[in-house]
Order: C-alpha cells, then structure tokens, then sequence
C-alpha cells in the first residue's frame, strides 16, 4: 500500500492534535507538541487508506453553507415534530433516485452526510458505480415533493463542490449554471 | 459603557434556559415520532435527527453555563463526532430495514429503488443459475 504524503496526513494529524487538546481541555504549546507525537504514531501505527481531498477548501463559501445547514436543520427539525403530532401514523414517504454530478467518494459521502443529518431524509442506498444516493424521504406525497426533495439533494452537492470540490467539478459545476 | 454584571449574567442565564427547553421539545419530538410514525423507516427520522438540533442546543447551554472557555472544544468535539456517527448509523439500520422488507410499501407515494433492488436480484440469481449449470455440466 502508498504511503499517503505528509501534506495528505496533515487535516487528519491537526484534527488528532485538537482532539487530544479539546479533551485535556489544555491547549498549551507542550500539551499539544506531546499530543503530535501521539497523533503521528497513532497515523503509523493504525493505517487507514488516505482520503483523497481534492486540495480546495473555501471558507469563504463554508461559513455561509454551514449557516445554512444550522437554519435548514432548525426548520426540519420543527416539521419533523409538527409531523409527529400532526400526521403521525398517516405520513406518506418516498424513496427518491438522486443522481450525483461528482464521482469521488469524499463528495457522495459528504452529500448523504449533509442530507442525513438534516431532519426528514435519509439516505437508504448508494450506487457507488453511477454516484446515486437513494434517498427516503419524509411527507414527500406527490411528484412535486419528489422533484423538490431531488433539487434540494442536488443543490447540497452544488454547495460542497463550491467548498471543497476538485477544479474540474467546479468548471462543471460553473458550465452547467451558466448555461 | 459596560453593561452591569447582574443583566450579562441574567440574559446567559435566559438564554441557555431558552436552549435547554427548546433541546428537551426535540428529545420530546423524538420520543412523539417513535410512537406515532407507521414504519421503521419513518421512524428512524424521528429518532435519529432532532438530536442534531436538541444535542446542540443542549451542550451550547452548558458551555454557556460553565463560563469557561476551556470547555467549549470539548463540546464542540462531541458536537462533531455526533454529525459524523449519527447518519452512518441512521443509514445502516435504515438499509438494512429496507432489505428486509421491514416498511409499509402502501406509504410510499414513490419507490424508485425497488426496480433496481429486483433486477440486481434476478442478476444474482441469473448467474448463481448459470455457475450451477457449469457445475453440472463439468
């Protein structure tokens, strides 16, 4: 097996050092030169395939998508419960075909994250080979909650290829807007 | 001009109330959710996604309730690794559920993975036939 580079390692090696940090609750210079130590021998000794980042991350674009995300979970979370109280035992759901635009697995995974964590959805199946994510969803009763469902999954990707997509997933992404 | 001490600790005092009220109703819509939904499926969203919300809201009031700000990594760690476990297992079981026929199908207004379920089936099917057939005829 390759070994990954050290720039490869570097977001897995940071987030070990803040980890170690957060849970000492001590975030002096020596506390978090002993917990590099660790955290290179723990990436030597347990060796997990490298994820392939795509070398992009745009914080510009992440601060408002997180904010985002927060409003959208807050707003399912209320529709979920009205739906408890209100629907409850009559709710009608789906299971809706979402064909991704990217192929690399950090993108898929990351969509079905986000879709998954916001209330109401829920990621059922993944073809890996087509990139599509199978999505059950919520009081989706008609086609048109069915094509609302799919633009929302769709629109997700489109907001983490801005983030942290490959340049030739943004191009794409940019063509497809533009035309 | 600073605000006096009593309103600063008041309005957190006000706020984290607010946050841990709001945190319980989602633990509540939880508990609601699992009683009243038809099928495992729905069910799931019920019991896996207010504690998103509730979770957060939960931790952001102790944090403000600690007044240190050493404990805000930790909580934000528990935060994230909630995010990153909450969905694998939310899709593990829902996969699973799904396999083993384990929702109401007269609730789906659409299932658009029962084709693909079936024809992968008859394709395993398929050739588990033809390797028999190999087998025989060796």
């Amino acid at each position: 097996m390759r070994r990954g580079s050290l720039r490869q390692e570097l977001p897995l090696l940071v987030w070990l050092v803040i980890v170690w940090g957060a849970l000492w609750q001590d975030f002096s210079p020596d506390n978090l030169l002993f917990g590099a130590l660790l955290a290179v021998a723990v990436a030597r000794l347990f060796y997990l395939p490298p994820v392939e980042l795509s070398g992009r991350f745009n914080v510009l674009k992440a601060v408002p998508f997180a904010v985002v995300f927060l409003g959208r979970v807050v707003a399912a979370s209320c529709q979920v419960f009205y739906l408890a109280v209100a629907q409850g035992p009559k709710v009608t759901n789906a299971v809706v075909a979402v064909p991704l635009r990217s192929h690399s697995d950090l993108m898929v995974t990351a969509t079905g994250h986000v879709i998954s964590l916001i209330p109401g959805s829920l990621v059922v199946e993944v073809d890996r080979s087509t990139s599509t994510l199978y999505i059950h969803g919520l009081n989706v009763r008609n086609g048109e909650d069915v094509l609302k469902l799919r633009k929302e999954v769709r629109d997700t990707e489109a907001g983490l290829i801005r983030i942290m997509g490959t340049k030739e997933e943004l191009a794409a992404l940019n063509q497809e807007v533009g035309a | 001009m600073n605000p006096e001490p009593n309103t600063v600790d008041a309005v957190i005092d006000a706020v984290s109330a607010v946050f841990m009220v709001v945190g319980a109703l989602m633990s509540l819509a939880a508990a609601i959710g699992l009683l009243r939904f038809p099928d495992l499926m729905s069910r799931m969203h019920a019991a896996t996604k207010p504690q998103v919300l509730g979770l957060f809201l939960l931790l952001a009031s102790v944090g403000l309730q600690l007044r240190t700000w050493w404990v805000w990594p930790v909580l934000l760690v528990a935060w994230i690794f909630q995010l990153l476990t909450v969905p694998v297992s939310a899709h593990m079981v829902g996969r699973a559920g799904y396999r083993t026929k384990h929702l109401h199908k007269e609730l789906l207004s659409k299932d658009e993975l029962e084709a693909v379920v079936q024809k992968a089936a008859k394709a395993a099917r398929e050739s588990e036939a033809d390797d028999g057939g190999n087998r025989t005829a060796r």
